[in-house]
């Protein structure tokens, strides 16, 4: 049941991911890539991760995804007469580099794991209190440099994006 | 359930093909979206990661690169942004002034 | 055979099947209550002709939205406007998943919770569904090649999307207060008498509770936030290009978010199905009492929806964000914070 969830989750992920990188309408990637984090926060159900699963949800898919297909929508970059082209070395290599890489790394990862399974994991695994406790415990200091971080970004991205300073 | 190098494939692939998005795609904002296509596959990685040692840690860390890309997005978008009202154009190509 | 009738996961596909049911009649009652209360405030009869007061009204406007004809602009996308109002319309009803219509019940010799699915993270999963249910808009607006739709399908959602903060903030409140996130839970908390919900004395979230609604009237687009379907200014905003059975699942996807709105509402401030007084009952009659409390509750709150709307002026677009970023925002935050000195001085009796 969970090994048939995989594979339908696994499909979709990737057909999506195709979608994006090779679609000429910039809107139809944004919404492909919009189905590629649901489907990765499927992934994340499946292994146990629940929190993160609605987090990813709530953010990626529901905000930061939204903010792209706003900036598209606005510079109305959208216009499928202008189709983008790369130069033919570009079109060639690049795929074929990164299908090498791909095949090189897979068959190295599927070797090294041998017979790895998944152990049964603790209860409470994954929960909102499982994550809160160790992110106010360990982590104390990298939540605070990161709330940090988010304020330096909303005054960059309002600065940057000024008409006139 | 699935052995963990399955999805540990998955994570491979998907990054593979949001490095044949950078390298293929033009338009700035359509570079981003393969950027988070990339973030997504270590995402992956990591939560699986995560199970397979039964450490709540793995999960920490993708809380912090979500945070992360939400951050990046907004920044990159306002750069992009930027730079369409000086070129009428997304094409990173026409970004060239400093090539010499 | 009986024992697959009477497996759980049976018990969740009836679960399914009848709040399925419910939320799509109530859709047809709240466009008779809506036409009839909007008379009333109005000073004028809303309509009485199709039925005994009224009420087959649903059923001449359903077999209208049936038999119109389809109409797509020749410019549009055509799967991406095909596909916006499902879009729309499948997480208003996914956010209902979680909401706990009843109290546990006996039925055939098992415990039966009456919610469909009893997430730990349930109230999570109702924000990130109404998450989702910005694409449908934003997919129609931009689908309809019109300017008017994209003007109108941006502006709604940034709307939804800023709200979504002060909305995500009044849910801390209570998250703080009750120390759980399953819906369940947090209703069970709210058990006995009035004002032991979290509304009230029960965990001092009035305000969250008022931020909670306000937020709740901005994420569905109902006046006074209604600046994206304003008939006045956008035509018809992001539906403008859209007829018939297309146009009909945006009015029900619309309807059915007010109804998830009202329920989470109810769930996490008004003590869900708890009626608020005691009463001596016991067994089917005191678990009836609750179901029928929790639709009055709900209905309460449709009524406040149709009443406010008819009653106050729509929001300007800037004062509209400028409301949710400066003034809602900042008031959750100081909720937050004044639920968190309440805890930790162990004022709140959890």
């Amino acid at each position: 049941m969970q090994a048939a969830a995989f594979f339908i989750l696994a499909f979709m992920a990737v057909l999506s991911g195709l979608v994006v990188i090779s679609h000429r309408s910039a809107v139809i990637s944004a919404l492909a890539l919009a189905f590629n984090l649901i489907s990765i926060a499927g992934f994340f159900f499946l292994l146990d991760a629940q929190f993160l699963a609605f987090v990813q949800v709530i953010v990626y898919a529901g905000a930061i995804m939204v903010l792209i297909l706003f900036v598209l929508m606005l510079l109305n970059v959208d216009e499928e007469r202008r189709i983008e082209r790369s130069g033919p070395v570009q079109k060639t290599l690049g795929p074929i580099m990164a299908a090498a890489f791909a095949a090189i790394v897979g068959w190295n990862v599927w070797n090294a794991s041998g017979d790895a399974t998944f152990p049964e994991a603790t209860a409470g695994f994954g929960t909102v209190r499982a994550l809160g406790l160790e992110l106010f415990d360990r982590f104390y200091y990298p939540f605070e440099a990161i709330s940090l971080l988010l304020v330096v970004a909303m005054v960059g991205a309002v600065l940057l994006a000024k008409r006139r300073l | 359930m699935v052995d963990p190098q399955y999805f540990l494939v998955v994570s491979t692939v998907l990054f593979a093909l949001g490095v044949t998005g950078v390298l293929l795609r033009r338009g700035a904002i359509s570079m981003l979206m393969s950027i988070e296509l990339m973030l997504n596959a270590a995402n992956l990685a990591f939560i699986t990661f995560a199970r397979q040692f039964d450490q709540v840690e793995g999960q920490i860390y993708v809380f912090f690169i979500i945070t992360l890309a939400a951050a990046e997005a907004a920044v990159g978008l306002a750069i992009v942004i930027a730079l369409f009202r000086l070129r009428s154009s997304t094409d990173v190509d026409t970004v060239n002034l400093l090539k010499w | 055979m009986t024992d697959v009738l009477l497996s759980p996961v049976a018990f969740t596909l009836y679960k399914l099947l009848v709040v399925i049911s419910v939320l799509m009649g109530g859709v047809s009652l709240m466009t008779w209550i809506e036409r009839r209360l909007s008379g009333m405030i109005q000073y004028r009869v809303g309509p009485n002709r199709v039925g005994p007061m009224g009420l087959l009204q649903p059923f001449a406007d359903g077999l209208k939205f049936v038999m119109k004809e389809d109409v797509m602009p020749a410019d549009a996308h055509r799967l991406i406007f095909t596909l916006a109002p499902a879009m729309s319309l499948i997480p208003a009803f996914c956010a209902f998943a979680v909401v706990p219509f009843g109290p546990p019940v006996e039925i055939a010799g098992r415990l039966v919770d009456l919610v469909i699915v009893d997430l730990d993270g349930g109230i999570l999963f109702a924000l990130a569904a109404s998450s989702l249910g910005v694409y449908g808009i934003v997919c129609a607006g931009w689908a309809s090649r019109s300017k008017y739709s994209l003007i109108g399908g941006l502006r709604a959602s940034a709307q939804m999307v800023s709200y979504e903060l002060a909305l995500a903030l009044s849910v801390m409140g209570v998250l703080l207060v009750s120390g759980t996130l399953r819906p369940t839970e947090i209703v069970a908390q709210q058990a006995g008498w009035f004002w032991n919900w979290n509304a009230f004395a029960g965990g001092w979230q009035l305000l969250g509770f008022l931020i909670f609604l306000i937020a709740g009237y901005a994420e569905t687009n109902r006046l006074p936030f209604d600046m994206p379907e304003a008939e006045s200014e956008l035509v018809a905003g992001y539906h403008t290009e859209y007829s018939s059975m297309k146009f009909a699942m945006f009015f029900m996807a619309e309807y059915v978010n007010m109804m998830t709105a009202s329920a989470l509402a109810v769930t996490l401030f008004l003590g869900g199905y708890h009626l608020g007084i005691p009463l001596a009952l016991d067994g089917w009659a005191l678990w009836i009492v609750q179901i029928l409390a929790f639709v009055a509750k709900v209905g309460l709150f449709l009524v406040l929806f149709v009443w406010v709307r008819w009653t106050l002026p729509r929001f300007r677009y800037d004062q509209l964000m400028s409301l949710g970023w400066k003034q809602l925002f900042p008031l959750a935050l100081v909720n937050l914070m004044i639920s968190a000195v309440l805890v930790a001085l162990d004022v709140i009796r959890r």
